[in-house]
């Protein structure tokens, strides 16, 4: 019998050890590390995005608000790190995603209902399911612009909500939004805001809010998630539990001002840093 | 005004966004109207001026009413009808083929861009030499056949389609691709939902310049020894026994055949691309 004695042993460095986040987590990230041109944006930066919830990500001018979304949404590749849903990948994840720019995120060789449609479409859904799944929208929306149009025939609020609505067309098990309000008049803002929060209200669907807005940003939200400046750490993470749906009273709460003034102290804070 | 009753009880966010932009008054309109004739009722009374004060020998500048006359029975089944038609047919069908071959090339090249990055000087030299330059070439290859002067034309034009597509491809607005790619589009469905669509706008522009770069190399070609058929034979033949009424009227139809086919693939875009400039 010959047999090497001490033979050179082959060992994988263990990966770190996967560490779930705390219950009611829909979206896990763990290690997540980004350069752009040689400098760390984000580095080991872990997250639990809690299930059936809105976060409103806000922060200081180019800290990655929107890369990070765009990062977990998968459009923009990650240096190294994870990203589970559900424990899923974002393979096996449906998602929706709304943009600030409105006018080139919908496609104007269709006609906008066309453009709703598409998500359902890639799905390969049935004609039938499809059209039952546009017309529950355009009720839940309550629709009173023509969607046979193409969007460059509607306006800017339409366009958008055109956008939001083709975002939740295929059910999405979470919603990402980047300042979606941030290119409309202020009208058209708070009527978004509001069909916004009543979808939230109906779906329970997880939601991640990029804004600039403070305000709006509490308003929608049951965390606000408070960014450093980069390389990116998180500042704070504050709960916000008034109840929906929350109204222009809302805004004169205590609580409601309570929480945006922490926020706005620990962003101060960040950008003095 | 509260007809559209959305819960913001406001009309004006769901107000008709085409109806913006209102009419301008009537009579400045009206008037308007007549704008584009100035030029050519100007130019046309400069000619019949200089015709009739001799500044420019009329066996040089025949009067415009003998021109007009020479072309417009020319051009009604007269003698310059059958040169206008077979040198239609010659730039239709090179910019056919260029179109058939340079599309899907050019498309398939902006979709790559290491692909595109690779053969990029060569389009570019190639585009920046003047396709004229090769009609002698061409001449040896091909002979002094139909096929020579629409497989030249063909080359020029097909240039302007490959590169103009690619560019279309290569410039396609970034978002859209990535709305597509986050409802989770395969890569073949961005293609065919997305980058196609996205270059048509700089395709037509392509298309636009291939069909006028066409007429031109046909018409240049049509001008070598041993062409005997299409406008620019007709111009050079009646150049050469001094006919000038007819040259002038070939000129004209030649000008009239480039502007036509420009308003009419003009109106081909403006149907196809209708979101352009939305």
């Amino acid at each position: 019998m010959t047999q090497v004695i001490n033979a050179p042993m082959i060992v994988d460095v263990p990966r770190p050890h996967f560490r779930p986040g705390p219950l009611g987590t829909h979206i896990t990230i763990r290690g997540l590390t980004k350069y752009f041109a040689g400098w760390p944006l984000y580095e080991n930066f872990d997250l639990d995005i809690p299930k059936g919830k809105i976060v409103s990500i806000f922060g200081p001018n180019g800290c990655g608000k929107s890369t990070l979304i765009n990062m977990i949404s998968g459009l923009i590749p990650i240096d190294s790190g994870e990203i589970l849903f559900d424990g899923k990948s974002l393979k096996d994840t449906t998602i929706g995603y709304v943009f600030q720019n409105y006018r080139e995120a919908l496609f104007p060789w269709w006609r906008t209902i066309d453009n709703i449609a598409y998500p359902l479409k890639l799905m390969g859904k049935s004609k039938a399911e499809v059209d039952r799944r546009v017309e529950e929208l355009v009720d839940s929306f309550d629709v009173k612009f023509d969607l046979n149009r193409y969007p460059y025939e509607l306006s800017g609020g339409q366009q958008q909500t055109a956008s939001i609505m083709r975002a939740l067309a295929p059910n999405p098990e979470v919603l990402f939004l980047d300042e979606p309000f941030s290119a409309l008049d202020f009208e058209m803002t708070l009527f978004i805001r509001e069909k916004l929060q009543e979808v939230f209200i109906k779906t329970q669907t997880t939601m991640m809010l990029v804004s600039h807005d403070l305000e709006e940003a509490v308003y929608l939200a049951d965390q606000i998630l408070l960014l450093t400046k980069r390389p990116t750490s998180i500042a704070d993470i504050l709960s916000y539990d008034d109840p929906r749906p929350r109204t222009t009273a809302t805004l004169s709460e205590a609580s409601f001002i309570a929480t945006k003034k922490k926020s706005l102290e620990i962003f101060q804070r960040e950008v003095r840093k | 005004m509260s007809s559209e009753g959305v819960s913001t009880n406001a009309p004006t966010p769901w107000s008709d966004a085409r109806a913006e932009g209102a009419a301008p008054p009537r009579k400045t309109a009206d008037l308007a109207k007549f704008l584009p004739i100035v030029g050519p009722v100007v130019l046309v009374l400069i000619w019949d001026l200089v015709v009739r004060f001799g500044l420019i020998k009329a066996i040089l500048l025949p009067p415009p009413t003998d021109t007009i006359i020479t072309l417009i029975s020319g051009l009604l089944g007269g003698p310059l009808l059958f040169d206008f038609w077979v040198t239609l047919y010659r730039t239709l069908v090179a910019f056919g083929i260029a179109v058939v071959l340079g599309m899907p090339l050019g498309i398939a090249l902006g979709s790559n861009e290491r692909a595109y990055r690779s053969v990029e000087f060569v389009i570019d030299f190639f585009r920046s030499t003047p396709a004229s330059a090769l009609i002698p070439l061409f001449l040896l290859i091909f002979g002094t056949s139909d096929i020579n002067k629409i497989a030249i034309a063909c080359f020029g034009a097909w240039l302007l389609v490959v590169f103009n597509c690619a560019y279309g491809v290569i410039n396609a607005r970034k978002q859209r691709i990535a709305a597509a790619k986050v409802m989770g589009a395969s890569r073949w469905q961005i293609f065919k939902d997305v980058l196609v669509w996205e270059s048509l706008q700089a395709s037509f522009v392509g298309l636009r310049s291939a069909v006028s770069m066409a007429l031109v190399i046909v018409v240049v070609a049509e001008m070598f020894i041993g062409s005997e058929s299409g406008l620019g034979h007709k111009i050079i033949n009646a150049q050469q026994v001094m006919n000038t009424k007819m040259m002038y009227a070939a000129i004209m139809s030649a000008g009239i055949l480039g502007y036509a086919l420009n308003v009419a693939f003009l109106a081909i875009e403006r149907k196809i691309v209708h979101w352009s400039g939305r």
